[in-house]
């Protein structure tokens, strides 16, 4: 692994999305503009003060996971993943490579979400705004990650939409949107104490509400940064250099 | 022991006993053969023969289940290989949406080549007024030039080229013919396949292949010599309605079933 060719990769995919506005604009503009249409759609009531700091975690976390796994699988069906892997390129460098990228985009993506919530939808904040947005960031990061694991485990681009329904919707459900986490049945509650997305969610309505201490909220953000650390680490060991 | 002298000597890729499956087929069974050092070879057969798979193996990226395939004096696939080692699969692998310049100046990065390889491949390739344009936008046979160019930084010494000339105007592919022929000169190896068994002439060494085994492996006059034709295509029915294949010998044992051919060997006809 070499960091020459770790930000080469990072520069590489950057300039790809660059080249390509539409991608630009599901990275920077959508998850904005969802959250202001959840805004809009619960106007003079609570609802949206009770479930836009979990709308800060859903929007970044699913277009992440969608823009990352569909990147990295074109790679491997147009060719050049098994160019690169018959040059001198360390598995660590090309997955790193990607998740600084697309770590790089998902910051941007979660300022302008954030400020978007808070300065345009009015959503109010109780605690600390740079905690608010450290959560975001990790959040759209464990998007990142997820997908890029998921696209080892998918051979054409359809086969990566499937996951969506499969790993990423039950999060979705389980995540304490829908029913507060401590009001789901014991089994279901027992496994949502354990999936990524609901770390992120918890404590982003517990910044939301200055609810909880800096340290558990911390506590929270390393737990996602396990699940991103372990994501990337799982990702680039199922890449493989030869293959059937 | 495995190849007889005047191959191994100045072989650049000698590959013994090759098995390979893919799923429930077996692709390559048993395959042994040896693609000496600054010639081009070429490498022909029907689609479905398992010209790509051997290729693939070669270059370290496809799974083998058994044998022994040696680059370079090295086994296929070794770190150190994958600078020396140039491989461009039969779909151009380049990025639709960088330009030629940025798809080169990436690779070019990526293997550690001087800066001023993209320039040399670009003049080499003759891209340069489509230097600027998104890979995407490119021809078939232009996207298959970048893909080419590609491989030709940090001046490889064995090339393994997939079809390279399919779907390319006779102009090009005489040109790409020239330029194959000059790395050649400069001392680069190349096993380049084709379907079109056309381009044999041009080659200085084929391997004939068929459902996974090799009919021959000779001079393009060899082949000709051996099965009485004057065409490399008659050259192939000949080969597998005799049933008998055009090899050098491997050992003593394929010495004693392949008498021609250990004549022709010990005459230094090749």
């Amino acid at each position: 692994m070499t960091v020459t060719r770790t930000l080469a990769t990072s520069g590489r995919v950057l300039t790809q999305v660059r080249h390509d506005p539409r991608t630009v604009g599901l990275l920077l503009v959508v998850p904005s503009l969802l959250i202001g249409l959840i805004a809009w759609m619960f106007t003079d009531t609570e609802v949206f003060h009770d479930i836009g700091p979990a709308m800060i975690a859903l929007f970044p976390f699913i277009v992440m996971f969608l823009v990352t796994s569909i990147a990295t699988l074109r790679e491997r069906r147009s060719g050049t993943l098994e160019r690169l892997l018959s040059m001198p390129m360390g598995k660590g460098d090309f997955i790193l490579g990607y998740a600084l990228a697309f770590g790089l985009l998902a910051v941007f993506q979660t300022a302008i979400a954030v400020s978007f919530a808070v300065w345009v939808c009015g959503l109010e904040i109780e605690g600390s705004l740079w905690l608010l947005f450290a959560v975001a960031v990790a959040d759209a990061l464990l998007g990142t990650a997820l997908g890029l694991l998921a696209s080892a485990f998918a051979r054409t681009e359809f086969q990566v939409v499937q996951f969506l329904p499969v790993l990423v919707f039950p999060q979705v459900l389980l995540g304490g949107i829908f029913v507060p986490r401590d009001q789901l049945p014991e089994v279901l509650e027992a496994i949502s104490e354990w999936l990524p997305l609901s770390f992120a969610i918890d404590a982003l309505q517990a910044v939301a509400g200055d609810t909880e201490s800096t340290g558990w909220i911390v506590a929270k953000l390393l737990v996602i940064g396990a699940w991103i650390v372990g994501a990337i680490v799982v990702g680039s060991v199922t890449l493989r250099r030869r293959t059937p | 022991m495995m190849n007889n002298a005047a191959v191994a000597d100045g072989a650049a890729i000698v590959v013994h006993e090759l098995h390979v499956r893919r799923g429930r087929t077996r692709v390559l069974d048993g395959l042994s053969l040896a693609v000496p050092r600054g010639r081009i070879v070429g490498l022909l057969g029907p689609s479905g023969s398992g010209k790509t798979t051997l290729m693939r193996s070669l270059v370290g990226v496809q799974v083998v289940q058994s044998g022994s395939i040696e680059v370079l004096g090295l086994p296929a696939g070794s770190r150190s290989l994958r600078r020396r080692v140039a491989y461009v699969t039969q779909q151009a692998s380049v990025y639709d949406d960088l330009t030629v310049r940025q798809n080169l100046a990436y690779f070019r990065r990526v293997l550690g080549a001087p800066a001023s390889d993209v320039d040399r491949v670009i003049e080499r390739t003759a891209l340069g007024p489509y230097a600027g344009r998104l890979a995407g936008s490119l021809s078939g046979g232009q996207r298959g030039r970048v893909s080419l160019a590609a491989a030709l930084l940090g001046t490889p010494e064995v090339l393994v080229l997939d079809e390279p000339t399919v779907g390319l105007d006779p102009v090009l592919r005489v040109e790409l013919w020239q330029l194959f022929r000059s790395l050649a000169d400069e001392g680069a190896t190349l096993l380049v396949s084709s379907h079109v068994m056309d381009e044999a002439k041009r080659c200085d060494r084929l391997l004939l292949m068929r459902d996974g085994a090799l009919l021959a492996d000779d001079t393009v006059d060899g082949v000709l010599a051996f099965t009485g034709t004057d065409d490399v295509e008659t050259a192939f029915l000949r080969l597998i309605e005799q049933g008998r294949p055009d090899l050098p010998p491997r050992d003593a044992a394929a010495r004693d079933t392949v008498p021609d051919a250990a004549m022709r060997d010990a005459e230094g006809s090749r």
